[in-house]
């Protein structure tokens, strides 16, 4: 696996994502998930308003990079806020 | 009667997950894993954190090749889905006369991409191409090796004499679909010709479009080899799109870690524009089907 060039920070990233994957899988056994309309006007289900989450935050990090000379921390946290909203009103 | 849950099916999907997991999760997380570090060769990697993101988020370089990219998807949509609906429109409805035109036009598709690129590098020669020679025995000054006007004005023209005929193809069938019920309503009407093209065959060719549109985004959005073989990516770097521009930073400089970052930035980009087709084509499914 040397080719790889694993490094810690990127495995615990690769293993964040899959555990929200396998923790939504488990979610969606114990509550199914309900399709609703949210404020973009486009049908979600709970797994769709996690893709756009990751998406987002994937965005958010990468302004954070370019525009702000302050720790990725921030950028975060903005994250969190995010993907509080779309879970909450798309 | 009760149904029987059998979860051993899961297994079935097996051979795909691992050959998804082969063919795009491992080698992309190899590519996150190179975006953080740096590698001077021997297979030996230094953690370098934010930094290819930084420098190229915030030089030029990548900015440039984006808005190029994205200025030759503009024009190649502006271009080829309203030819291609006009060639569809004007194509014969059967007989052998329709059999011959779509194989016409199926004809550039079935070229490889650099035997294209080939092909307009020599029709655009002005001591032997057809292109060349004829303007410039009309006294047009043309030369797409040395102006980036003109190499613009010939990857513009590659491609939709390339592609058109894919959209061209799809509005086709789009309009074959139509059951002539619409058309006797229309002439009942006396509907005029724009009137049954606006709210007859555009509404009805609506689906096929969208499909048209997101294949000839993504294709031109992610164009390499016709630019590549026919200019290179210049003169200077005019006509160097994000993939030409990717090549020479991963293979031509070997800069592993920031070509990494690069082609996350650009994977990134086009996951969120396919998702926004892909939510599109879903909602436009959905009201035809409550329709």
């Amino acid at each position: 696996m040397d080719w790889m060039a694993w490094t810690l920070p990127t495995a615990l990233f690769f293993i964040a994502i899959a555990a929200m994957l396998f923790g939504m899988s488990l979610l969606h056994m114990k509550y199914p998930s309900v399709a609703r309309i949210g404020v973009l006007g486009i049908e979600t289900m709970r797994g769709d308003r996690l893709f756009i989450s990751l998406l987002g935050s994937g965005f958010i990090n990468l302004a954070w990079i370019g525009l702000v000379d302050a720790p990725q921390y921030g950028a975060l946290i903005i994250c969190g806020i995010f993907a509080f909203c779309v879970f909450r009103w798309v | 009667m009760e149904k029987t849950v059998n979860q051993r099916a899961w297994f079935l999907v097996l051979p795909v997950l691992v050959l998804v997991a082969f063919s795009s999760v491992i080698p992309m997380m190899t590519v996150v894993n190179y975006s953080f570090q740096d590698s001077f060769g021997g297979n030996e990697f230094f953690w370098v954190g934010l930094e290819w993101y930084q420098e190229l988020l915030r030089s030029g370089r990548l900015w440039d090749a984006f808005g190029r990219q994205l200025l030759f998807s503009s024009i190649i949509l502006a271009i080829e889905i309203p030819l291609g609906i006009l060639v569809a429109l004007s194509m014969p409805k059967k007989g052998w006369a329709a059999s011959v035109c779509l194989v016409l036009m199926a004809l550039p598709l079935l070229i490889p991409y650099n035997v294209v690129g080939t092909i307009w590098q020599v029709f655009g020669r002005a001591d032997i191409g057809l292109l060349g020679r004829t303007l410039s025995d009309l006294g047009i000054s043309y030369n797409y090796a040395q102006n980036a006007f003109d190499a613009w004005v010939t990857v513009i023209a590659m491609d939709v004499w390339h592609w058109t005929s894919l959209v061209a193809l799809l509005a086709y069938a789009g309009l074959r679909s139509i059951p002539s019920a619409y058309y006797q309503a229309a002439e009942i009407d006396q509907a005029s010709r724009w009137s049954v093209f606006r709210y007859i065959e555009l509404p009805k060719m609506r689906g096929v479009l969208i499909i048209a549109i997101l294949l000839r985004f993504m294709d031109s959005f992610m164009i390499y080899t016709e630019p590549f073989v026919l200019t290179g990516g210049g003169p200077g770097n005019s006509t160097t799109f994000l993939s030409i521009d990717l090549v020479k930073m991963a293979l031509g400089q070997f800069d592993l870690g920031p070509a990494a970052a690069f082609s996350l930035m650009y994977f990134l980009v086009i996951l969120l524009i396919s998702y926004v087709f892909y939510t599109v084509m879903i909602t436009i499914d959905k009201d035809e089907a409550k329709a």
